[in-house]
């Protein structure tokens, strides 16, 4: 398996949600405001239930949250298949 | 740097030197004046029973130390929340510090193997476990600054 690139709009969506707070979307999902951070910065990817808490604070889809794309040269490998 | 990151660093600061001070002071006080009871297990034994619960209240008392100088100087999150990313960060890193200390330890017996003296495999297996435990916090640190 090779790399693929995942992407979240936190950062967006926290500024439509009334400019909701990193520490206030902490508090609501239950981790630190660290991990919000790494999060939003792409240093951490979340388990599947963080992801899930964090889709149903903003009340949106999980795909409008984080996206996932292959690496080009991946998305040509899985194309050849 | 946030606070686990700077609990971190005084913890790995700390035990060094708890490990560094704690040497010293076996060393002058017991085997500067007769350097014969480094042949000696029972003596080594005590020496490093003792380090074990010494480490450990030096390290309670300075992360005490610690809260109560973050709480003078205003931070918030005094004791902030252990979550997901913690609990990884602390697996992955623990799994690095096993394998050093597990290749310390069959050096260690490599040691014994090769006809070397006891206590050349006794300060082979001390030095696995402090690397291991080095290593274990150096890693943790960088996990928090570079992400897992």
């Amino acid at each position: 398996m090779g790399k693929a690139i995942i992407s979240n709009n936190i950062r967006r969506l926290r500024f439509f949600a009334s400019e909701m707070t990193q520490q206030d979307l902490a508090d609501k999902t239950g981790v630190s405001r660290q991990t919000i951070v790494a999060i939003e910065n792409g240093k951490y990817f979340p388990t599947l239930e963080l992801a899930f808490r964090i889709a149903l604070v903003f009340q949106v889809p999980l795909n409008e949250v984080f996206s996932f794309e292959l690496a080009p040269e991946m998305e040509k490998k899985s194309r050849e298949k | 740097m946030d606070l686990k990151e700077k609990r971190i660093l005084v913890s790995l600061i700390s035990s060094v030197l708890i490990m560094l001070i704690y040497c010293i002071y076996v060393y002058y006080r017991f085997i500067d004046g007769n350097p014969s009871l480094m042949n000696d297990m029972r003596f080594l034994g005590k020496a490093f029973l003792i380090m074990i619960p010494v480490a450990i209240g030096a390290q309670i008392i300075i992360q005490i130390v610690l809260a109560i100088a973050f709480k003078m100087a205003g931070h918030d999150e005094i004791d902030p929340i252990d979550d997901e990313r913690d609990k990884l960060i602390e697996l992955k890193s623990i799994k690095i510090s096993h394998y050093i200390f597990i290749l310390g330890f069959m050096l260690a017996m490599g040691c014994l193997a090769m006809g070397m003296h006891t206590r050349v495999m006794i300060f082979v297996l001390i030095a696995s476990g402090f690397v291991a435990s080095v290593v274990n916090e150096v890693l943790r640190l960088w996990y928090y600054r570079k992400g897992v």
